[in-house]
């Protein structure tokens, strides 16, 4: 090799994977070179040259043979993600990616001058914020413990605005309380499951994903009593969905590119149900003052006809609603538009993400009677397609962001008012339940997650040491983010509908069995803060919470 | 765990009879303290029903600075009972035990009952601050014809401290309490019962909504809200919130401690209202086992089980003299000759109230909303105030 000539070329220590192939258990079906999804690896044929000496004096012998080999490929546009679908579908246990610590992927993944982009969450293993939070606030002696098992527990909450008690349009007569004939603006409220499925578009998504998560929504709702719901993402919905009695288990979502709302306000004369609520996305954790974007390869017939658009092309939605420049007037303008659209039926609340200014919009929102939650967007939530740089250093982390809005609306005698929603990272370590009862604690009303139940659904391979993280590409191996046939084939919505109802029957167990020893059963336990504790001084100080070691 | 002693009678009865009803129960406390709230005086404060009492320990500092304080601010000073002190073994002396009658200052004289409402819960609020930091003055209640006591120490034995015996103090209404916040370090402002602008409660239990619900009392911008050295003080200010300043019949602070299900609210009458006031009213729902016993303004008294009921409590007597307590040995102490077969063990949606004058016992229930004791024998009874 002259190295003068190749220095320039990447080494395998470059790459984040490296793939592992044992020859020996290999037996050269082919499998794994075509499942790859990027074309990691290929079949390659190798010269070998062996020199052996038989007999008891040396009689060298140069032996020379062609063999059969696989060879990861050191290109980056080839790189390998880690998906690890080729060990997926070995019948020998021949091969498998490992990760590699030392690896320099960020210094090349910039080539044509185009920089890194991907899906997926933030890439940072390491446990969060959530995840170092414990339940310290055990009911023992001075007062029993509940029974997960045996007591009634209520592990509901509302989405919509609500009335302040001196507000409520209520007269006494003869003992009992009446609503007051007059015009009091009621706002919508709904009593929800309080997770909530985030928002995921049906473009980004397959049709079998997307159908399994509604058909479980719908179980879980019809069937089991937990009144779960499902946020859209942005794009619109089937026609057939939005004229069908289970359009009143969605959240729809309007964002700066309004896709499918062509296609939602053409329906609205035929609706038999009101949606669950209107979601203005302003912005997402992932990629804070970033747009959507659905790639061109997504955009097949059936997402063109829903997002009103040819089929085909890039949809990229703006960074910001354009014609939104002011909270004050614009914003409360687009949240009384979209209740008027729907009757004032329906809540209509604004997510952003997670951000230093976040109070600067709670408080907005507190002011507009119309306003129904606020959702924060923390910076570990997931996304289909983000630069890298967005989704590994821009946003906020949720639990300082929700603790201090929900410390603002105590100040100001509104915590029960405006309900928050928190999102981003729920999940990341796979304590669903956990995390979603410390942010309850920490003041959120309910949680939002993503990516958590593409994982658990669907098996989605993303992790935060990069693994996969293609969902931009059109090219998701498990048939989850693509519109290719040949890929969401792999997915059996039937399955995901099912694996949806045990995530939310079992999260709904471990809600119990964390709220039970706290002695909580009644109510959702917003801001009992006093449960909560860290073993890090300095986090539990910024969270107001006990230091515990 | 906390024994609760409450009786509600037409005839004037000494708070003894509740501490020997206390001491009925003793297996069930530990004998760490007392407080007592005595409502609708007799005794040596028979005559004095239209002045505020000031109840509470001081030293000798802190009377200096109390009655400087009284002074300036107009109050006058016109009766003060002191219980006549015995030495009795484990109970330490505080100080200077009161309950003091004053005139209003000349100016709130022709004020309204609301004006001098808020003026007695400053002058509490602002004594209370004056003594916080030295001990030098702890103060209970300042009101019209209310009188409270608290000591750390065996109920039975501060009976004997504090000679309760003589008849000095004798009320129509009285709650007692027999345990100190032991759960804490001692504070006598730990110790129930609690009282704000006529409203009482002492409870038996541990509220694990407590933060949040202090949370919420707290944002409310009303200065009585404050103090919360309990977890039980909330129930108090939750009943004086409900009744008082939203205006809600006392039979809806059941709906509000302890909401019923969405469903189960689908079947009451007033569904549309109760659904508003279930979800605007949120975080006043209390969580852990309690047992909640109180009186109202007018003299209603009630008792009220958590949703699991996981306490004990029970209710009986006869017409002109009931009792709320936590063990039924404590109503047998107190009146022997009921009919037992009427006592009532409140489930949880019951809750069980004696309108003033301790004629008889209803109970009220939530799921129903109705009254399924007590009115339906004497439905005019409606018209008693209760569920006005």
């Amino acid at each position: 090799m002259k190295l003068e000539s190749e220095s320039n070329q990447l080494t395998l220590k470059d790459f984040p994977y490296i793939v592992q192939w044992k020859e020996d258990r290999c037996k050269r079906c082919g499998q794994c070179t075509s499942i790859c999804p990027v074309g990691a690896i290929k079949p390659s044929v190798k010269m070998i040259r062996t020199v052996e000496s038989e007999g008891m004096l040396p009689q060298p012998k140069v032996r020379v043979k062609a063999i059969h080999i696989m060879e990861q490929v050191k290109d980056m546009e080839h790189y390998c993600t880690g998906c690890a679908m080729c060990q997926f579908v070995c019948p020998n246990e021949a091969i498998e990616p490992v990760y590699n610590p030392q690896n320099r992927f960020f210094h090349f993944k910039n080539t044509s001058g185009e920089p890194y982009r991907r899906g997926g969450r933030r890439n940072d293993p390491n446990p969060s914020t959530l995840d170092r939070i414990k339940f310290t606030r055990i009911s023992m002696l001075t007062d029993p413990a509940l029974d997960a098992g045996r007591h009634e527990f209520r592990i509901r909450t509302y989405l919509g605005r609500l009335l302040q008690p001196h507000d409520l349009p209520l007269v006494s007569a003869g003992g009992r309380i009446e609503i007051e004939k007059k015009d009091t603006f009621i706002p919508p409220v709904r009593e929800i499951f309080p997770v909530i499925i985030g928002s995921m578009s049906i473009g980004a998504l397959s049709p079998p994903m997307w159908e399994g998560l509604a058909m479980g929504v719908a179980y879980l709702n019809e069937v089991e009593g937990i009144p779960v719901v499902m946020a859209t993402g942005e794009g619109g919905v089937p026609s057939r969905l939005l004229k069908s009695r289970y359009l009143k288990y969605f959240i729809l979502q309007i964002a700066s590119g309004y896709f499918g709302w062509d296609e939602i306000i053409h329906s609205l004369p035929y609706m038999v149900e009101d949606p669950a609520a209107i979601e203005i996305k302003y912005g997402q954790g992932a990629k804070p003052g970033d747009g959507g974007l659905l790639m061109a390869q997504k955009v097949i017939k059936l997402i063109a006809k829903i997002r009103g658009v040819p089929e085909g092309v890039d949809l990229a939605s703006p960074p910001t609603h354009q014609t939104k420049y002011s909270i004050e007037e614009a914003v409360a303008k687009m949240i009384q538009s979209m209740s008027m659209a729907f009757g004032f039926r329906v809540p209509v609340y604004p997510k952003i993400s997670g951000t230093k200014t976040a109070l600067a919009v709670l408080n907005n929102l507190a002011r507009n009677p119309y306003a129904g939650a606020l959702a924060i967007d923390g910076e570990d939530g997931g996304t289909g397609a983000a630069y890298n740089v967005s989704l590994d250093k821009m946003g906020h982390p949720i639990a300082s962001n929700i603790r201090d809005c929900y410390l603002e609306l105590v100040k100001q005698g509104k915590q029960n008012e405006l309900p928050l929603i928190a999102g981003g990272g729920i999940g990341k370590k796979g304590n669903l339940a956990a995390n979603t009862a410390a942010l309850i604690m920490l003041g959120a009303s309910a949680v939002q997650v993503g990516k958590y139940i593409m994982q658990a659904t669907a098996g989605c391979l993303g992790d935060e040491l990069n693994r996969c993280n293609i969902c931009n590409t059109g090219k998701c191996p498990r048939g989850i983010a693509t519109q290719d046939p040949k890929l969401y084939r792999r997915l059996d919505s039937e399955k995901v509908a099912e694996r949806l109802v045990e995530v939310f029957r079992s999260c709904d167990v471990e809600l119990k069995k964390i709220f039970a020893p706290l002695g909580r059963s009644t109510e959702l336990p917003i801001g009992m803060s006093d449960a909560l504790g860290s073993d890090d001084a300095h986090m539990a100080e910024r969270l107001g919470i006990a230091y515990v070691c | 765990m906390c024994r609760l002693s409450a009786i509600t009678s037409a005839n004037f009865v000494s708070p003894m009879e509740n501490i020997y009803a206390l001491e009925t129960m003793k297996e069930g406390h530990d004998g760490s303290g007392m407080g007592l709230v005595l409502k609708d005086l007799g005794g040596v404060f028979k005559d004095l029903k239209d002045y505020p009492i000031l109840s509470g320990i001081c030293n000798e500092k802190g009377k200096i600075v109390l009655d400087e304080y009284m002074k300036a601010q107009g109050f006058k000073l016109l009766y003060e009972w002191s219980p006549d002190i015995r030495p009795v073994k484990g109970i330490t002396k505080r100080g200077h035990y009161f309950a003091r009658v004053y005139d209003y200052p000349q100016e709130y004289k022709e004020k309204s009952h609301e004006e001098k409402e808020t003026l007695l819960l400053f002058t509490r609020i602002i004594l209370r601050q004056m003594g916080e930091d030295d001990g030098s003055i702890i103060v209970f209640s300042f009101y019209p014809d209310i009188v409270t006591l608290k000591e750390v120490g065996d109920p039975l034995a501060l009976g004997e401290f504090f000679n309760l015996e003589t008849g000095d103090l004798m009320a129509k209404i009285i709650l007692a309490q027999g345990r100190q916040n032991t759960n804490y370090s001692i504070n006598l402002y730990a110790c129930h019962p609690f009282f704000i602008q006529g409203f009482a409660t002492m409870t038996n239990g541990e509220n694990t909504a407590f933060v949040p619900i202090r949370d919420y009392l707290k944002s409310k911008g009303f200065i009585g809200y404050s103090g919360y050295e309990s977890d039980s003080e909330v129930f108090t200010h939750i009943l004086h919130f409900t009744v008082k300043r939203l205006n809600i019949p006392l039979v809806y602070y059941k709906d509000i401690i302890t909401p019923l299900k969405s469903q189960e609210i689908e079947n009451r009458p007033d569904r549309d209202a109760l659904i508003l006031l279930k979800r605007s009213l949120r975080y006043l729902t209390i969580d852990g086992p309690n047992c909640v016993i109180g009186f109202t303004p007018d003299g209603t008294c009630f008792m009220v089980q958590d949703a699991k009921k996981l306490r004990p409590g029970v209710a009986g007597g006869i017409p002109g003299k009931y009792c709320l307590m936590s063990e039924v040995c404590g109503i047998d102490r107190v009146i022997r000759e009921r009919d037992k077969t009427k006592d009532v063990y409140p489930m949880k949606y019951d809750m069980v109230i004696i309108p003033p004058g301790a004629g008889e016992i209803l109970v009220w229930n939530q799921l129903k909303a109705d009254f399924i004791m007590g009115y339906r024998e004497n439905p005019i009874n409606r018209t008693a105030g209760v569920i006005q």
